[in-house]
């Protein structure tokens, strides 16, 4: 048992050849785009607890709702809402572009560059489109 | 793990060396959320624009309403799981000190838990008028 042990740890300490980590490489779309996909679920989980506030804020009831109103409304809460809408619709394209690359379909050079662009491009389209017809059409937060 | 055909021993999985047998599944489950994820998020956006600068008695009447609050419901526990699985994968990630992931990990399905039950809750009580 000891025996094991030992050569157990022996082996973990050996020096291991590691493979080259992210500040090697040049940055590029597709690289950006991965870490944009993951920061922005990571940034999609934590909004989740606006959506909550935001629900149980309207079951409680009118003076509840009120604050949370005041401070969507504000400007930091329009910042955050903007963003977690761009962050929505982002991760939802990047989703796309997954699972377009699971029917192992996109995966040639220019393919990928194209699926990049659009994903950042229609991402920044829709949150523009969503936020003019918001403002327009409905007139905001009042 | 009894197989005579090899030296290995059971030590290395009451170590917690080696791979969970569960990526699979993860990844499977991650996809099928996913999936389901586009129509419930186009969804959540309309329900959101009908809301927009409206006062808490229509808000909380739509809301309230069994199609609005039946696609609401779906978007959380589909969220729900999605991100449990995606918060867990960046955790097994970046985290390796045992005690930290270990931690990490409980508090990925406690925030899960609380958030969507808490929001679930809500659409319930809504709908309910209580």
């Amino acid at each position: 048992m000891a025996e094991v042990e030992a050569r157990t740890a022996a082996e973990a300490a050996r020096a291991r050849p590691l493979s080259p980590h992210l500040q090697i490489y040049k940055p590029m779309l597709t690289m950006m785009m991965s870490i944009a996909h993951r920061i922005t679920g990571a940034a999609l989980y934590f909004g989740m607890l606006l959506l909550a506030w935001w629900l149980v804020a309207a079951a409680s009831g009118p003076n509840a709702y009120a604050s949370v109103e005041w401070f969507m409304g504000s400007l930091l809460g329009q910042l955050i809402l903007f963003g977690y809408t761009w962050a929505l619709l982002h991760h939802m394209l990047g989703g796309v572009r997954h699972l377009i690359w699971d029917t192992l379909h996109g995966f040639e050079p220019a393919e990928r560059e194209m699926l990049a662009v659009t994903t950042l491009v229609g991402s920044i389209a829709l949150t523009l489109i969503l936020w003019v017809v918001g403002y327009l059409v409905v007139g905001g937060p009042r | 793990m009894r197989n005579s055909q090899h030296m290995r021993t059971p030590i290395r999985r009451v170590r917690g060396l080696g791979s969970a047998h569960s990526g699979t599944s993860a990844f499977w489950h991650q996809r099928i959320t996913s999936v389901a994820g586009i129509p419930l998020t186009i969804g959540l956006l309309l329900i959101i624009a009908s809301l927009l600068g409206r006062s808490h008695a229509a808000v909380v009447q739509i809301l309230g309403s069994p199609l609005v609050a039946i696609v609401m419901m779906l978007f959380i526990a589909n969220a729900a799981y999605h991100m449990w699985i995606g918060m867990q994968e960046i955790i097994l990630d970046y985290v390796h000190d045992d005690k930290w992931k270990l931690l990490s990990l409980i508090a990925n399905t406690f925030f899960v838990f609380a958030v969507s039950i808490a929001s679930v809750y809500a659409i319930l009580k809504i709908s309910f008028g209580v």
